[in-house]
């Protein structure tokens, strides 16, 4: 097992916000089983500002803290900001994650910004 | 964390030495610390301990003292076997056959071997993890030289029918291998009456220490030494003897040969229990390996929906030891090929647990092992996008019905 940051170990432990948020305004999904990791992000968005976010995730200590944190930083945010947090971003928040968790477990930022252009082409569907 | 229950179930890794063992081999690191290839006195007492262990070993796999060598591990032993053979006989034949479950120690001489042109099989298994005997014979041509499978896994347990197997290989007149480093001293192994022609067996698999490892080489089958250097062990491995491993492993062997169907039915009375309390705790729970044709002391099972290395962090937590076929946990970050080769679809093998069972372990702590699982999978389960996909499905079924 890898050596985890406290950080890590506490989000791992007591990870926030699990679960789907009701009927959801944005879906995004990222891995698979093969890899060992999938992460599905369900998002709430209104007046521009994420609202609720909620996750599940199959996956590795690294994976679920990645998700934990990764739903507290976006929590309240607007879409653009909520755009800018990178994969890097959220390591360092948690205090460093173990060099061969940085690729295939820190996937969280990802799936919150699929989640996002989901929400976005959503919106431009119903607008256009 | 203090007065935290500890429950080892991952012994296969490492498992404290017996005491008794433990008492042989203290005096050979201070009292009798000579030599055994000097020619004055301070090398006898250690030499005579080398051909005592020597003998225990070989008796523990019915074999003659005079045809085991020993070696510092059974990856050692392993790649004497594999690169000693091919070097001594390359001229015979560029084939070798190999179970694609044997343990890295074989499988990545044979990756290597292929590179340089090498023909090598590895035979497939079926769901529980067994060699089919009609596929060694397929697999076999002129030019094989060499047929090395394992006499049980230490992963998912399963026992080879390695009589079956090696007697095709003699009618053919090529050596057969057995790595037996799982499991020598837990099942009866006999290399007259099993065919076997090269056998690997580990000391630290048995309560031995670690570093301690034995190959039996029938007379007759031409090894090239990989470690050159002085004439130790027949001139097959170079290198000072590690005289306090090799006493402490004829000690083990002593001891696991006089005790094997006791430990054994112990043990594996434990693990049947175990694996009831655990299909009865916990729902979407797999076996992995053979129902009964396995190691006494080994259970593997997939926890379905959720990932191994997080299960392991849980149970960590709770103080109970496993280790997992996870990509998530292996150094290469690969999930098992063992739970791969039986047919385990990638998101069974990540969730995937190994636990085996040792001198600690005790009836008493499988409903603590059992509610704390159970617990676990209710947990991560939860979180697992998986696992709400499999609720939705059986919903739609449920509805359809």
């Amino acid at each position: 097992m890898p050596q985890y940051s406290d950080k890590v170990m506490e989000h791992f432990t007591k990870p926030r916000n699990i679960g789907e948020v009701e009927e959801p305004d944005g879906v995004g999904e990222v891995g698979n089983p093969v890899c060992g990791d999938m992460m599905k992000f369900t998002i709430k968005v209104k007046d521009n500002r994420i609202e609720d976010v909620k996750y599940l995730t199959f996956g590795c200590g690294a994976a679920i803290a990645v998700s934990s944190m990764v739903s507290e930083m976006a929590k309240g945010k607007t879409l653009e900001e909520a755009k800018k947090i990178t994969n890097k971003q959220v390591a360092e928040e948690l205090g460093g994650l173990p060099g061969n968790k940085m690729h295939c477990s820190n996937l969280g930022a990802d799936a919150l910004h699929k989640a996002i252009d989901d929400y976005m082409a959503k919106e431009k569907v119903s607008a256009g | 964390m203090i007065n935290m229950k500890e429950i080892n179930l991952d012994y296969a890794a490492a498992a404290p030495l017996d005491k008794r063992v433990l008492d042989k081999m203290v005096p050979f690191f201070t009292e009798h610390y000579g030599n055994p290839s000097s020619g004055h006195t301070l090398g006898e007492k250690p030499k005579a301990a080398i051909e005592d262990a020597r003998e225990a070993v070989a008796s523990l796999i019915g074999a003659e003292a005079k045809n085991v060598i020993f070696t510092a591990s059974a990856s050692e032993a392993n790649n004497l076997v594999i690169k000693g053979l091919v070097k001594a006989g390359k001229k015979k034949g560029n084939h070798l056959i190999a179970s694609s479950i044997e343990h890295f120690s074989v499988l990545n001489q044979l990756k290597t071997l292929e590179k340089e042109g090498y023909r090598v099989t590895l035979l497939p298994v079926d769901k529980y993890g067994m060699v089919n005997p009609k596929d060694l014979e397929a697999a076999i041509d002129d030019q094989t030289i060499l047929i090395s499978i394992q006499a049980a896994n230490s992963e998912i347990g399963t026992i080879q029918p390695i009589e079956e197997l090696s007697a095709i290989a003699r009618e053919r007149n090529i050596p057969f291998h057995t790595d037996a480093a799982a499991a020598a001293g837990w099942i009866e192994l006999d290399v007259e009456k099993m065919g076997i022609d090269l056998l690997t067996l580990a000391g630290d698999q048995f309560y031995g220490p670690k570093g301690s490892a034995a190959l039996f080489v029938r007379r007759g089958i031409r090894l090239m030494p990989q470690v050159e250097g002085g004439i130790q062990e027949r001139g097959l491995r170079a290198g000072t003897e590690n005289v306090p491993a090799i006493v402490g492993l004829g000690e083990a062997a002593k001891i696991a040969k006089e005790t094997m169907s006791e430990r054994a039915g112990k043990l594996a009375a434990i693990r049947d229990q175990l694996k009831e309390s655990l299909i009865e705790a916990v729902p979407n729970l797999h076996l992995n390996g053979h129902p009964e044709q396995r190691l006494p002391h080994n259970l593997n099972v997939s926890v379905e929906f959720v990932e191994g290395e997080a299960l392991l962090m849980r149970l960590q937590m709770a103080g109970i030891y496993v280790s997992s076929g996870s990509s998530c946990t292996s150094q290469a970050l690969k999930s098992s090929h063992v739970l791969s080769a039986i047919g385990r679809p990638p998101e069974l093998a990540q969730g995937s647990l190994q636990l085996t069972l040792g001198p600690g372990s005790s009836a008493e702590d499988i409903p603590y092992i059992t509610e704390q699982l159970s617990e676990i999978a209710v947990l991560l389960r939860n979180m697992s996008p998986l696992y709400h996909q499999h609720l939705k499905e059986e919903k739609t079924n449920a509805s359809v019905q």
